[in-house]
């Protein structure tokens, strides 16, 4: 037996009122962990509101209850690793109060604690922190620093519900929650009407796949008569027909609304706009975690998946095609974020290929590692961006800080930067032994698996494949053009370039480590590894989760096959020489090709125009749904209902009929008393009349 | 021979008269007057019909006369009121009240 293992086990099961205590810790702790992030909400907005000058106060609030929160967490993340293998059943659920008793819907505020929740409570946390300290050095002049910091805490506070929730509506509250953040962070910079715009894009396009979402959650109380998870995926087996049309429509709905927060195609276009926002944001939201709130969706749900083949399928279909085609628009981007923004959708894209292959294990793991490489890889652009900004700003020059054509040679200027990016590119094109090849090796070789049973997984795994070759290409692309050649950025404004400072590379360093390292999160079944590392997998921490949709597949004969010996080898084989090409072509191809600064560039022509253009699909958008939907709007719904039916009908309808009827009744107000008296007369004729013959 | 009878049929004759007046004239005295006597044919069938049912029936006329005064003193002070207003108490000319 292993001795961190028996160190564990004698602190956890065994231990008389073990459950007790653990549900009692948690109780207290969970409160905390979500309760510190929105303390910081309330201080530095108060900060924001009364005194925005108070920079210093907010500098120690604000990455200081993100800390905080992150110890707590790794308190709790090492007593519930005592109870390692505990089932979900057992999980504890931490209920503050009831809050939606109605009739039979019943929904309690109430948080859960299991390994899944854990491994995005640390994520969140502890990525959170870092970019929160980062910050710090980036919005230094920043006049909204402390507003800014506002929104950071809040945004971390609903993450952390959206992680922690025990039910589809709890978590729907982080889901919206995240979504307003993620529109004020955007569009943070409001005075420049395109960032609003941005924000705004990003919140309507989000809204549409929460229309997904709550159909989804309508569906599951028709079926369940209630929407906790522990409830719903227990008899989830029995309650849905196995592949049936309810399981399949819930999946798809539940798919939906992850397409709208995890920029899936068709729903992706808002991702690259949130750019707009401040590049640590970028960092937080748009890269390591809100984005992978969908992923974490369906790793949570995997039991309904796991019931529902079709939409496995298509969670696996869109999931590759989205991996491949953000990685071609990828190639020809010039912003140094977009180019980032395409990647991240590409990485998303791999997320869900793996989960809905049903390798929930691999889909989070890269979810981890893409956290830590992709935070390091914004983190890295900021540390570019905000170096450039300075060199253009101390020279009054207005040139695009972003664009990687005003760039290059600039690892003699921000060598720590440059070398942590170099880490970053190389785990993110899959290089052993980095994080990133880990975890898309084992996504690909799942689903390479899958393909024996279901061919159609095999096409997904040449889609990844070849997304693969192209990412280590563009992300080779984007490092020659910013750090190596020669220097585009001026004569003038080279003096004024240099390295952040230590706030802002200190996070970086940790997340390069983490980078490096992260793949030993979940190292692969090899023999001469497995005697250190197997009982310590992330796929084994998750195995009580995962365990009751793995034996559905199994009945369903949707089960991975693990791939063994030779086809093993070959894979893994394939998947290093991917990557070297890929980053080899990168490398010739940018240093061959002649790279003039921005305002000097010639016109895009032929195929590179239109994945400059990003395929035009934002113009396609406009052209076939938005502007359709807006003139249906206006012509239809503004003037012809609005206008014609609610207003003219029923408003000034209304008023015209009540209007007529007091008109008929005055006629009877003639004023002469002797007509009075008549109908008086008549009247009492009448009663008269009814009492006699009654 | 019993009294009942005739003066039930007087007191209806005096009704009706009263009605009729009230349906058909114009002048609001002459209308007052016949409400009037609408009253008192009551009070006349109150009276006769005592005859059978006991002394209730007298009892309700003194009523009715102190109502009728009290109703007398009122309407005359508005018809007077009226009169002021319009110089003429002819009720068609009087229909501030048309909707």
């Amino acid at each position: 037996m292993h001795l961190p293992l028996a160190f564990l086990a004698a602190l956890g099961p065994g231990q008389p009122g073990w459950l007790e205590n653990l549900q009692e810790v948690m109780r207290r702790d969970v409160a905390l962990i979500i309760g510190l992030p929105l303390l910081g909400f309330l201080l530095n907005g108060a900060i924001a509101l009364w005194r925005p000058t108070a920079k210093a106060a907010v500098s120690v609030i604000g990455p200081g209850v993100l800390l905080g929160s992150f110890g707590l967490s790794l308190m709790r993340f090492l007593q519930l690793a005592s109870a390692w293998r505990i089932a979900p059943e057992e999980a504890p659920v931490i209920n503050l109060w009831s809050w939606i008793p109605v009739g039979k819907l019943q929904v309690d505020f109430a948080f859960q604690i299991d390994q899944l929740s854990m491994v995005m409570l640390l994520v969140v946390t502890g990525v959170g922190s870092l970019i929160h300290l980062f910050s710090v050095g980036y919005m230094k002049s920043d006049p909204g620093y402390a507003r800014y910091f506002a929104y950071l805490n809040l945004f971390v506070a609903f993450m952390l519900v959206l992680v922690l929730g025990a039910s589809f509506p709890m978590m729907f509250i982080g889901w919206e929650g995240v979504g307003l953040c993620s529109y004020l962070l955007i569009g943070f910079w409001f005075t420049d009407k395109a960032n609003a715009d941005a924000g705004k894009k990003a919140f309507v396009v989000n809204r549409i796949g929460d229309f997904g979402f709550l159909i989804a959650m309508f569906l599951l109380w028709q079926a369940f008569g209630t929407l906790s998870f522990k409830e719903v995926f227990e008899r989830a087996p029995e309650v849905l027909p196995a592949g049936g049309a309810m399981v399949t429509a819930i999946t798809l709905f539940l798919f939906l609304g992850c397409t709208g927060k995890s920029a899936q195609i068709p729903l992706y276009t808002w991702l690259p706009d949130a750019m707009a926002g401040p590049t640590p944001v970028s960092a937080l939201i748009h890269a390591a975690t809100m984005v992978t709130a969908g992923v974490y969706l369906v790793a949570r749900a995997n039991i309904l998946f796991a019931l529902a083949p079709t939409s496995q399928v298509v969670v696996a279909g869109v999931g590759a095609l989205t991996a491949l085609f953000a990685a071609t628009i990828g190639l020809r981007q010039y912003d140094i974020k977009k180019v980032l923004a395409y990647s991240t959708v590409s990485q998303l894209g791999y997320m869900f290929l793996g989960v809905g292959t049903g390798a929930i294990s691999a889909g989070i793991f890269h979810l981890v590692t893409h956290a830590f490489f992709k935070a390091l890889l914004f983190l890295g652009s900021g540390s570019v961006i905000h170096a450039m900004h300075h060199a253009y700003h101390a020279t009054h020059r207005q040139e695009d800080a972003q664009d990687m054509r005003n760039m290059g040679g600039l690892r003699t200027y921000l060598p720590v930067t440059a070398g942590l990016m170099i880490i970053a590119t190389l785990a993110i094109a899959g290089i052993p032994p980095f994080a990133g090849f880990f975890s898309k090796d084992e996504i690909l070789t799942m689903a390479f698996g899958r393909g024996e049973h279901q061919p159609v997984f095999r096409l997904f795994w040449a889609m990844g494949a070849t997304a693969a070759l192209l990412t280590a290409f563009y992300m080779a692309r984007l490092v020659v053009m910013t750090f190596f050649g020669e220097n585009r950025t001026g004569a003038e404004e080279r003096k004024h370039l240099h390295e952040a400072p230590f706030i802002m590379t200190g996070p970086l360093l940790v997340l390069g480590i983490l980078s490096i390292a992260g793949g030993a999160l979940n190292s692969p079944k090899w023999k001469w590894l497995e005697h250190w590392f197997t009982p310590y997998r992330l796929e084994s921490w998750l195995h009580p989760l995962t365990s009751a949709g793995a034996r559905i597949a199994q009945g369903l004969g949707t089960t991975i096959r693990p791939q063994e010996g030779a086809t093993e080898h070959a894979l893994v084989a394939l998947a290093i020489v991917i990557a070297v090409l890929g980053l080899a072509l990168g490398v010739a191809t940018t240093l061959k090709a002649r790279t003039v600064p921005a305002h000097d560039a010639p016109a895009e022509a032929g195929l590179w125009k239109v994945l400059y253009n990003k395929y035009y699909v934002d113009e396609l958008y406009e052209r076939y749904i938005v502007r359709p939907v807006v003139s249906l709007s206006r012509v239809l719904l503004w003037k012809g209902i609005d206008q014609g039916v609610i207003d003219g009908g029923g408003v000034n309808g209304s008023a015209a009929l009540s209007r007529a009827l007091g008109w008929l009744g005055s006629r009877l107000q003639t004023g002469q008393v002797s007509v009075y008296v008549v109908l008086f007369v008549v009247g009492a004729l009448y009663v008269l009349g009814m009492v006699a013959w009654r | 021979m019993s009294l009942v009878g005739p003066s039930l049929a007087v007191s209806a004759i005096l009704f009706t008269i009263g009605v009729l007046g009230v349906l058909i004239r114009r002048n609001a005295i002459i209308i007052f007057m016949c409400v009037e006597l609408m009253l008192n044919a009551v009070n006349l069938t109150f009276v006769a019909l005592s005859l059978v049912y006991g002394l209730t029936g007298q009892v309700f006329v003194f009523f009715v006369m102190t109502v009728a005064a009290a109703e007398a003193a009122v309407g005359l002070a508005i018809i007077l009121a009226i009169f002021r207003h319009h110089r003429s108490v002819d009720l068609q000319n009087i229909n501030l009240l048309r909707g």
